[in-house]
């Protein structure tokens, strides 16, 4: 029995049948191993598979339509061959499974203590109603809810994400599995609760000694928490071993790009030109301040935020989410009116202009946005996209504006014959691409980014960012670089400010904010940031 | 296409859906042999209504021409011989009591709830469209003021003030107009509600923030960047209110409150029919027929065109893991 | 809460002052001269006159709308020439046609829609939800195609066609049932169960064809969110997955649209009562409409429309208690 495997997959190849007669084949023979009490990290970007291959190992893809071979043994059970009652014996006491949304995840009708009970009772037929409740108290009190027994009676809304994960990691707990799997189980948190929610997973594998899965797409969270690695692409294993050896010397090429594209808090950012000493001031606020809603309902997401932007350089503001940081970077350009305070561009108050008397000032100030689905118009052509704000300046004729669009098509890294094509024949990174031409086509000063590549791949965000400082460098542009992720900034800023809750905690010049952080809560947001080499992190 | 421009133009200037976007919607409708099929039967219906004057010609008869000889005064007005009087001359056989041809009258009836259906449905898309447009692009107030007066007309018993509002229009005024009218009129909530909500959704995403960057004047952005985007839903939803208005215009016939005698209508041929279901079944049984066959393609043809523009619905049935986490995975964790 | 319904109550008179104006713009105001259509069609302009004069017609439109509101709050007096009729709150006015109080024509005919509705209505709730819900369970099986096009054709058969189908049937050629005739259930329950079998099942079949398409997809967007997967992950069986995680996010919609249906129920409830004779409101709509007798369609909309206005609270507030996460504001 010890000398049996916790987790055997041979030759795994889940296959969803796609419209026509054809097959998406998500996973393609896939094998690894996992020993009892050991734990795996399973990383690759969106598309490689890693969720599919998690949710084979419990079976969740029989009765979908999706065709599973190959081989998947947990403790002995056969999950391909199990019939369906032998499945959901398996589902829970065996291995037991942590979700990416654990708002979503969780029913919303139903009290938090209830749901954990209900399973803990499914699988303990003899368990009275008062031990499961008991149960699911005592399982809520270990991953650290405070005051369990009546935050059990809680409904799901009433818990802030962190809480949710954990009554998730609770709701597993409470069957005492073998082997816990967790589909991207942080990435929906903050980075400080996320910091949380892997000591507890930690902390609880010591203490019970069960095996984990961990599917993440993130490798410094898979860096910290686990001993094996695989990393995976286009559904298949590109390579796996021991985390370290994977980490520090990894034999194949794709790995060494993955690692090569993750962007480090501890590394000093390479600089692009030399500082200039003092831009002219481009753009100024003064205790600005925004609130949405009214009376009782009145919530303050930007509070006295004081900010300069000098011409030419990149100011990052980090925070985590409710900071205020999006909000803030929407009125920076003006498409959120602020509630008080002063907005000035080149010494001229902005901040209470009418969207008429704005337009002059359009071209100037550009945004780029987050999402690039939502950030360009589905039934348009990206070539008219990026036209618009030329058609709109009124300065060129057609066959200019044609010709601007093409050279800025170039400029962004994209073919210039792709005018006429539409958003959806673009993957996210040449979208955020488009996003980024359409912003540079009125010759703004300064463009706001609005977390541009945090919904994108780890390599492809690392083209983005290259091409944003080539672009500072080379057009003298100024950035307002807003994103959760501090290990990004760092590779863009010159300046950083920090914000929580609304206001500026902590600014100053990039570096010497990573590296003596003043504010402890910029101390807690760097301490929290997950490290690929924990050699190298600071004490 | 000019820079300065600010009037509307719309040939010219409706931005065209992707050409791929529509040739896959095409294909999705294609697919469903049911959609097809209801399709095929209300083209045939509109020819039949488009022809029916030529078709009566060459049947050779005429819709209100009465034929006492050919119904039984003795037994009340049933048709002589079978199954309704069918015979070479009255294909359908005619009606009981009048003697009037029936197959002509069912094609003109088709005629009527046809053009009432079409010109309400059209009534319900233009004030749905502005009344929507209006509340989710205008203040605050405008909002709360439309918003409110469409809760009212949503939660409205229609046909009750449909029924009300025939009595009092003047007797003179045309009928199939004053249906087309009232049933346009007070049942464009629906309509007004959907496209509020998507252009409130639409107006959140950000290509509209990026549009208002540009500079451009609202109404540019409205025609440019919504009204494209707007128009699936509105065109599902009015292929939703067709089948609807067919019902209406034939109910209020059926009460006597639709287009007049002796203009032929489904539902007022149902109405006389009450008293006729005994003697003479296919008096029933046709009018009955060419209603439900019509709703029931209208709705079936509704329900296909709503899953071609919103594929979610075939992938809905894939419940183990929604292909929105799926695609996203890869993504930080900001909202 | 109670800040909740007060508003709430607040709006809802809102709205039913404004559907008055309304009302009285359209029926008293715009068309031709409601002395006339009052008098009848072989008046001389003299009696005419007089008619009108007992009408109040010839004080300001505002003053008449107020008399109008102040009838149906307190009563009204009407001069008949000879004495005084007392009209009682509240007061709609006297029918044209025999001069009988309108609230009382109403209330007499208030027990067979009453029938109707509440017979009908189980028939719905039971067959449609549990109609819908089979057919999202057996999704994928023949089951499910049976049932889509059984409520599709459901959908698509007005009340008067089905009607005449059940009557055609059951009384006509099988002759399981007596025509129709309405019997109050004051008379004799067991007449009035039978006579209302064939109106309940015409109206309920049609609006259970609705509710069964309807709660069919709202419980296959319930199954296909992620805390149903996190059960099933758990192991727990697919019955008590729909019935306790499923059930009560799928239904929660269904009431809510079911309030927001509530308006062409009624006009279904008026074709189902014109097809069986049954002497409802409806029917009153119907014969008042045809002899141009005002108040008394008057009356028939303000009432319809109050009570879906007090329907589409009581909606919102059942959708409220069933969805928790929706905060009454």
């Amino acid at each position: 029995m010890t000398s049996e495997p916790l987790v055997a997959v041979d030759g795994l190849t889940v296959a969803f049948p796609t419209a026509g007669d054809g097959a998406v084949r998500a996973v393609d023979g896939l094998s690894f191993a996992l020993a009892p009490g050991g734990a795996l990290g399973i990383v690759g970007e969106s598309g490689s598979g890693k969720s599919t291959a998690a949710f084979a190992l419990l079976g969740l893809h029989h009765g979908t339509g999706a065709r599973v071979t190959g081989s998947v043994r947990i403790a002995g059970h056969d999950v391909q061959a199990a019939e369906d009652a032998e499945l959901r014996r398996l589902r829970g006491p065996v291995a037991a499974m942590v979700f990416q949304d654990p708002l979503s995840s969780l029913d919303p009708y139903q009290a938090v203590g209830d749901q954990i009970a209900e399973v803990y009772r499914t699988h303990r037929r003899d368990a009275s109603r008062r031990a499961a409740r008991a149960r699911a108290v005592e399982v809520l009190d270990r991953v650290g809810i405070a005051d369990a027994a009546r935050r059990a009676r809680s409904r799901p809304h009433e818990f802030s994400g962190g809480m949710r994960q954990r009554a998730l990691i609770a709701m597993a707990l409470a069957l005492q599995p073998r082997l816990l799997v967790a589909d991207e189980p942080t990435t929906a948190l903050d980075v400080t609760v996320q910091a949380q929610i892997l000591g507890l997973l930690r902390e609880l594998r010591d203490e019970t000694g069960m095996g984990l899965i961990l599917v993440t797409h993130d490798l410094g969270v898979a860096a910290g928490s686990v001993d094996e690695l695989l990393v995976m692409k286009d559904g298949r294993a590109v390579e796996q071993g021991p985390v370290r050896t994977v980490l520090d010397a990894p034999r194949e090429q794709y790995t060494r790009e993955l690692l090569s594209a993750v962007p480090r808090v501890n590394v000093r950012r390479a600089p692009l030109r030399a500082p200039e000493a003092d831009g002219a001031v481009l753009l100024e606020s003064t205790g600005l301040r925004r609130e949405f809603g009214r009376g009782k309902h009145a919530l303050t997401a930007v509070d006295d935020v004081s900010l300069t932007v000098r011409a030419g350089e990149t100011v990052g503001v980090v925070g985590e989410s409710g900071s205020g940081k999006t909000t803030l970077g929407r009125m920076l350009v003006r498409l959120l009116e602020p509630t008080g305070g002063e907005l000035r561009y080149l010494g001229r108050d902005i901040g209470g202009l009418k969207e008429r008397e704005l337009r002059g000032f359009r071209s100037e100030l550009q945004m780029v946005f987050q999402d690039p689905v939502s950030s360009l118009n589905p039934r348009r052509s990206i070539g008219e996209s990026i036209a618009d704000p030329l058609r709109a300046l009124g300065k060129l004729n057609d066959n200019q504006i044609t010709s601007r669009v093409r050279e800025l098509l170039e400029r962004v890294g994209l073919d210039a014959g792709a005018y006429h094509r539409y958003p959806h024949e673009f993957s996210g990174g040449q979208r955020q691409r488009v996003g980024i031409a359409r912003a540079l086509a009125p010759e703004p000063k300064l463009i706001v980014c609005d977390e541009p590549v945090s919904a994108l791949d780890v390599t492809t965000q690392a083209q983005v960012v290259a091409l944003l400082g080539e672009l500072q460098r080379d057009l003298g542009l100024a950035l307002v670089f807003i994103a959760h992720d501090l290990a990004v900034v760092r590779q863009v800023s010159d300046r950083l400010v920090v914000m929580r809750g609304g206001r500026i905690v902590e600014e100053g010049p990039a570096d010497s904010v990573y590296e003596q952080p003043r504010h402890p809560y910029t101390q807690g947001l760097l301490a929290a940031v997950p490290l690929l080499e924990p050699a190298k992190a600071p004490a | 296409m000019t820079n300065t421009l600010t009037l509307p133009e719309p040939e010219a200037e409706a931005a065209p859906a992707p050409a791929s976007g529509a040739r896959q919607v095409r294909r999705r409708l294609l697919a469903r042999k049911s959609a097809l099929a209801a399709a095929a039967v209300l083209g045939l219906l509109v020819l039949l209504a488009l022809g029916a004057p030529l078709l009566a010609a060459l049947e050779g008869q005429d819709p209100n021409a009465y034929h006492d000889t050919l119904v039984d005064s003795a037994r009340g007005g049933v048709p002589f011989g079978g199954f309704g009087g069918i015979s070479a001359e009255h294909w359908l056989g005619v009606e009981p009591g009048t003697g009037r041809d029936l197959f002509v009258r069912l094609l003109y009836g088709a005629r009527i709830s046809l053009t009432v259906a079409l010109g309400a449905t059209l009534v319900q898309v233009v004030v749905g469209v502005a009344v929507g447009l209006g509340a989710a692009l205008g203040n605050r107030f405008t909002d709360s003021l439309l918003s409110h007066v469409t809760d009212v007309m949503v939660a409205m018993p229609l046909l009750v003030f449909a029924i009300a509002l025939v009595a009092v229009v003047p007797a003179d005024f045309p009928r199939p107009v004053l249906l087309v009218v009232a049933i346009g009129l007070l049942a464009w909530g629906g309509m007004a509600r959907l496209v509020r909500a998507q252009t409130l959704s639409l107006k959140k995403l950000d290509f509209v923030s990026a549009a208002r960057l540009t500079g451009g004047s609202s109404w540019r952005i409205a025609r440019r960047e919504l009204l494209p985007s707007l128009a699936a839903p509105v065109i599902t939803y009015a292929a939703i209110l067709l089948p609807t208005n067919i019902v209406l215009e034939a109910s209020m016939s059926f009460l006597g409150v639709g287009v007049k005698p002796p203009t032929p209508s489904w539902g007022q041929m149902l109405s006389t029919a009450t008293t006729w279901f005994r003697a003479d079944p296919l008096y029933v049984l046709l009018p009955a027929l060419m209603l439900f066959v019509t709703t029931l393609a209208f709705t079936v043809l509704g329900d296909g065109v709503r899953a071609a523009l919103d594929p979610r619905e075939a992938s809905r049935l894939r419940v183990g893991r929604s292909r929105r986490t799926s695609r996203t995975s890869g993504a930080g964790g900001a909202q | 809460m109670t800040g909740y319904f007060l508003r709430r109550a607040l709006g809802a008179v809102v709205v039913v002052l404004v559907l008055s104006a309304v009302v009285y713009a359209t029926f008293y105001i715009a068309p031709g001269d409601p002395a006339r259509l009052a008098c009848g069609p072989r008046c001389n302009p003299e009696q005419i006159r007089q008619v009108r004069e007992q009408l109040q017609l010839n004080d300001p439109v505002y003053v008449q709308y107020w008399h109008f509101l102040q009838g149906i709050v307190a009563g009204h007096d009407y001069s008949t020439g000879t004495g005084v009729l007392h009209c009682d709150a509240p007061c709609f006015g006297l029918s044209y046609q025999n001069n009988q109080q309108v609230t009382d024509l109403i209330i007499q005919r208030l027990p067979a829609t009453a029938s109707l509705a509440t017979g009908a209505m189980a028939v719905w709730l039971l067959l449609g939800t549990g109609t819908g819900l089979l057919s999202a369970l057996r999704r994928g099986g023949a089951t499910e195609r049976v049932l889509t096009w059984l409520t599709l054709a459901g959908t698509a058969t007005p009340v008067f066609i089905s009607g005449l189908g059940l009557l055609m049937l059951f009384c006509a050629y099988l002759e399981w049932l007596p025509f129709p005739s309405y019997v109050p259930l004051t008379d004799d329950p067991e007449q009035w169960a039978w006579n209302m079998l064939l109106p309940w099942a015409a109206l309920g079949l049609l609006e259970s064809a609705k509710y069964a398409r309807l709660t069919r997809s709202s419980m296959l967007e319930t199954l296909a969110e992620d805390h149903i997967r996190t059960f099933r992950a758990y192991g727990i069986a697919e019955r008590s997955l729909i019935g306790r995680h499923a059930l009560r996010g799928a239904l929660a919609p269904v009431i809510a649209l079911s309030a927001a249906d509530f308006g062409s129920m009624f006009g279904n409830a008026m074709l189902t009562e014109m097809m069986f004779g049954l002497p409802g409101i409806g029917q009153l709509l119907v014969t008042s409409t045809q002899t141009i007798d005002l108040p008394v369609v008057v009356a028939v909309v303000m009432v319809t429309g109050t009570a879906v206005v007090i329907a589409n609270i009581a909606a919102d507030v059942l959708y409220a208690v069933a969805d928790r996460r929706v905060a009454l504001r």
